[in-house]
């Protein structure tokens, strides 16, 4: 049990608490730095896809986790991003500047949806949302002439700053630097004033207003900044795929974000790239499994999608911290041994809220 | 100038006449009571003068400007702080973290300055947590600096909640029911912090109160409501022998 005696307020606003968090992370560094070296062609490339998805949640985790505002339609700001780089890279824009693009375009989309989110809330901001994404999903697949509709769009390698990214490992370094600074960006946001007011609109927008939250302003904010994270990511993703087309981006893929964002753990950074690497490392799984499935069952087509439903449902029901929470559960189960008692996590519903003011 | 006035302030929701021509002032440095039985229109009026109900008629006055049709988060930014009845705080943050929120409006540093954390923000961070310290100090909060909100005692609840108005720096504190739930004592602590409030910090308190030996205890001056509509001002004492108050909460002598 590590007690951390306090002697100056910097040791809450530090990024690491104390020295043992500094040396895990940093193994964790040195392995993430060394992965290509060891590991085969196509498992570098499947950490891509997670590198890629831990940004897409990361952006989500932002809106859904720590403002509170649900978000259904997440996939549109991937398409944005994606074909704006498809587009400017075919013209020849450099890629330091294409992805720049994408983030921005996004952002602006980011915004659009932004203002119906801020008179609905819940259900009805998820089928606004939703909505959203059907609307880009159609504006792609009609507007031919610029995206080639159902054709779809080829991407060529990246150019950067003069060398080419011709291989996974070079785009896995690729990711994994922007991840970082992702991250690293984000958890300065979560740690100043900016950052609080999203927790403070996600818990009671009334309360919020009381202490001079601007409450527009700051949902505005928190749909601009995840839609700017999905659309870098929706760049990288094109690249990654090297060919997109309008079926990439549908309803299926936004609620694939969103179920990465619950079973990874809602509220924290840590439960986006838990989700993302569960949601990428799925499917590894599943086929996997099929050959020891019976053949009724391996030989279904709706078996993935089978499989994520009835895995989101359980972890609804009897795990709804995530991965995530269960982590930090056996965690602090080890951690405090043997004083670990199972009502820990529990949540105390023990006083209702009447007469909310809407 | 006055420090705050309130002339004529009525709102209506459909045909029910909520608060009906309320005219009161509230002088700088004093503790202001509204009573009334319940369904009077008490924290209606908070409500209108928080800013979140714009009133179907009436102006309010706060240090000589008009304030009423201002936009609700404007009202921290002005000097007002607010309680409320059913305790809104952020139930998945710690103490702190409820305290810090409260210092929002004093927040200068801009949106790149805080992606990036510059020293700037530091500084700021570190300037925020001294003040909110200070409240936690006169509050006599340390123990739960830390906790969660979710896990709370109710008593201890009230207490973040009027942390988390102090912490905004206001000149007028909006108390609604603060004895409400609390056992005796919890309430003499919270008798003996509003006249600190008022004497240590020079906060006017304008609070609305059922609990009479504290409204005895505090105020400097009362108003009786009833359906809405003003009964009656002046000392506490005064009021509570009123026999017009005395109808409206017991009913008449037969």
């Amino acid at each position: 049990m590590r007690f951390h005696f306090k002697t100056d307020y910097d040791q809450d606003i530090r990024l690491f608490k104390d020295g043992v968090q500094v040396f895990w992370y940093g193994l964790l560094a040195v392995c993430l730095l060394g992965l290509p070296l060891v590991l085969p062609e196509y498992l570098v490339g499947q950490m891509v896809f997670i590198l890629i998805y831990c940004i897409i949640g990361l952006g989500l985790m932002l809106l859904i986790g720590f403002t509170g505002q649900i978000s259904l339609g997440h996939a549109a700001f991937l398409a944005v991003g994606a074909y704006t780089e498809a587009l400017l890279q075919a013209r020849g824009v450099p890629f330091a500047v294409s992805l720049l693009a994408a983030a921005l375009l996004s952002g602006a989309a980011g915004v659009l949806v932004g203002l119906p989110a801020l008179r609905l809330k819940g259900i009805y901001l998820a089928i606004a949302t939703m909505a959203f994404g059907f609307i880009v999903e159609e504006i792609i697949t009609r507007w031919e002439h610029v995206t080639g509709g159902n054709s779809g769009k080829q991407l060529k390698q990246i150019d950067f700053f003069g060398v080419t990214i011709d291989s996974d490992a070079r785009f896995y370094y690729l990711c994994l630097g922007l991840t970082a600074v992702i991250l690293l960006g984000l958890i300065n946001l979560m740690r100043s004033p900016t950052g609080r007011a999203f927790v403070a609109i996600r818990d009671s927008e009334i309360s919020a207003q009381s202490m001079g939250i601007h409450l527009a302003r700051y949902k505005t904010v928190a749909f601009a900044l995840s839609a700017m994270l999905t659309g870098v990511a929706g760049a990288l993703y094109a690249h990654k795929l090297q060919f997109i087309s309008p079926e990439q981006f549908n309803l299926l893929v936004s609620i694939e974000m969103a179920t990465l964002v619950f079973i990874g753990g809602l509220g924290s950074f840590h439960g986006a790239i838990f989700g993302a690497a569960f949601i990428i490392a799925l499917p590894q799984v599943i086929v996997f499994m099929k050959d020891y499935l019976p053949t009724a069952v391996a030989q279904q087509t709706g078996l993935q999608p089978t499989i994520f439903g009835i895995i989101l449902i359980c972890f609804l029901l009897f795990e709804p911290l995530g991965i995530y929470g269960r982590w930090v559960k056996i965690r602090t189960y080890f951690s405090l041994f043997p004083f670990y008692r199972r009502g820990m996590f529990r949540r105390q519903k023990a006083y209702m809220k009447s007469d909310r003011l809407k | 100038m006055s420090f705050f006035k309130v002339e004529n302030l009525s709102i209506q929701f459909g045909g029910v006449k909520a608060v009906s021509n309320v005219s009161f002032e509230v002088r700088q440095g004093e503790v202001f009571t509204i009573i009334g039985p319940n369904g009077a229109g008490k924290t209606t009026i908070f409500n209108l003068i928080s800013l979140i109900y714009p009133p179907t008629s009436g102006r309010i006055f706060f240090e000589g400007r008009e304030i009423t049709g201002m936009t609700p988060h404007r009202v921290a930014n002005l000097g007002i702080a607010r309680t409320f009845q059913n305790i809104e705080l952020f139930e998945h943050a710690t103490v702190l973290q409820n305290l810090l929120i409260g210092r929002h409006n004093h927040a200068r540093t801009s949106l790149w300055q805080e992606l990036l954390f510059l020293p700037a923000v530091r500084r700021a961070e570190l300037a925020h947590r001294e003040a909110a310290e200070k409240v936690i100090d006169f509050l006599e909060l340390q123990h739960y600096r830390d906790s969660f909100v979710a896990g709370l005692p109710y008593g201890v609840r009230k207490v973040v909640e009027l942390a988390r108005a102090l912490c905004i720096g206001p000149k007028l504190l909006l108390l609604d029911e603060p004895s409400s739930g609390l056992n005796p004592e919890e309430t003499d602590d919270m008798a003996f912090w509003i006249e600190d409030i008022k004497k240590d910090l020079g906060v006017t308190v304008l609070m609305v109160e059922h609990d009479m030996s504290l409204v005895s205890r505090v105020s400097d001056r009362v108003l009786a409501l009833s359906q809405g509509e003003m009964l009656s001002i002046g000392t506490s004492r005064e009021v509570q022998g009123d026999p017009k108050v005395i109808e409206a909460y017991l009913g008449k002598q037969e």
